[in-house]
């Protein structure tokens, strides 16, 4: 692709990624409390954070793509083994509720000092272990319910990619009001 | 429903949800036009584990079917994912640092004494890593990456993150605090 950005993969990698975890520490995501309110629905920073980042880099995507700056086809979109993806986001959204992290956010709360998130660190390595272990068996699954239709939303919904950026951007103003009830609520019954 | 479910304030306030949510999407915004893909961190967990496996068990490690082709890939440091996931750890060294957050602790052992956190943190991290290799990526990787540029895949991955996630909060009594 036409790289806007010629770094060299180290310094490109530390650059993007110590953006990536000074922005995740600051929106409080290195902690497992705050992080695992959301699924108590006491405080929706999770949903509201990652809605606003998915529509901003959606959206900029759109506009650079339009003043010709990137070219979407050479975007990385992950392959739709819906089953595979759906099977694996069910063992890490129980694996948050549960640990109190997901692989991103334990990186950042170990740099806060929070020797559980190591503690779930290592989990990671040993759940690794335990599918590499059972791969021979697990292998049909990782590619199991292959969309044919498409990898991207418009293709599959045959619709143009402004509308469905538009439904994005009002799903995430809708993401702040009910965000927002269900915090004044969990506050006004002591519960945040 | 009282005060037990309250979070201990960070000692500085974090920013708030809306300037947070720009500033990563402008990170991720840059992460694509810069490489062509998103951000991740279980790509690093995994050819991590490949190498500690090639130490303890090189045998097994190099026949193994997956972990053997990772091996092949390099070292750990020829990947991008792994120079980017140090970079997540400097920058949060520096954001925890810079806003007086760095405290040893083991955060929840209020509520489930120091072994219960503990282990559900391992049991929890266990189920992530297993999970991130079925689904070939996690919640930064496919969920917010994979949305970002309208994946199917990154929206199934949050409506099935998500489902679990509630569904297991309320079954194993409500998550970290």
């Amino acid at each position: 692709m036409s790289s806007v950005i010629a770094l060299s993969a180290p310094v490109s990698g530390v650059l993007l990624g110590f953006g990536f975890g000074f922005v995740l520490e600051r929106a409080g995501f290195g902690s497992g409390c705050k992080l695992t309110a959301q699924f108590r629905l006491t405080d929706w920073s999770v949903f509201k954070v990652m809605f606003t980042a998915i529509v901003f880099a959606a959206v900029g995507l759109y506009v650079l793509e339009m003043m010709g700056i990137v070219d979407a086809q050479n975007m990385y979109v992950p392959a739709p083994y819906l089953w595979a993806i759906a099977a694996g986001g069910a063992a890490i959204g129980a694996g948050f509720a549960v640990g109190g992290y997901c692989p991103g956010t334990a990186v950042v709360a170990i740099t806060t000092g929070r020797i559980d998130a190591m503690v779930f660190f290592a989990g990671l390595l040993i759940g690794t272990f335990a599918f590499a272990g059972m791969f021979a068996w697990l292998e049909p699954l990782t590619t199991a319910g292959e969309l044919t239709r498409g990898d991207r939303l418009p293709d599959v919904l045959g619709i143009p990619e402004w509308s469905v950026l538009a439904a994005l951007v009002a799903a995430a103003i809708g993401v702040f009001f009910l965000g927002g009830w269900f915090e004044r609520r969990a506050r006004s019954t002591g519960a945040a | 429903m009282i005060s037990p479910n309250r979070c201990a304030p960070p000692e500085r306030p974090y920013w708030p949800n809306w300037a947070a949510g720009f500033a990563l999407g402008l990170v991720l915004l840059l992460t694509f036009v810069g490489t062509g893909h998103g951000l991740g961190a279980t790509g690093f967990t995994t050819r991590l584990s490949a190498w500690l496996g090639d130490f303890v068990l090189p045998n097994w490690t190099k026949t193994n079917d997956y972990l053997g082709p990772l091996l092949e890939d390099g070292p750990v440091l020829a990947s991008w994912i792994s120079w980017q996931v140090l970079g997540v750890f400097a920058g949060g060294v520096v954001s925890a640092f810079l806003a007086g957050r760095m405290r040893w602790r083991i955060e929840g052992e209020a509520s489930t004494g120091k072994t219960g956190r503990l282990l559900k943190a391992l049991a929890g991290g266990v189920l992530s890593g297993f999970g991130a290799r079925i689904a070939a990526g996690c919640t930064s990787g496919v969920g917010l990456s994979g949305s970002a540029v309208l994946g199917v895949a990154g929206f199934v991955f949050l409506g099935a993150f998500f489902a679990a996630g509630l569904v297991t909060s309320r079954l194993t009594g409500g998550g970290v605090r």
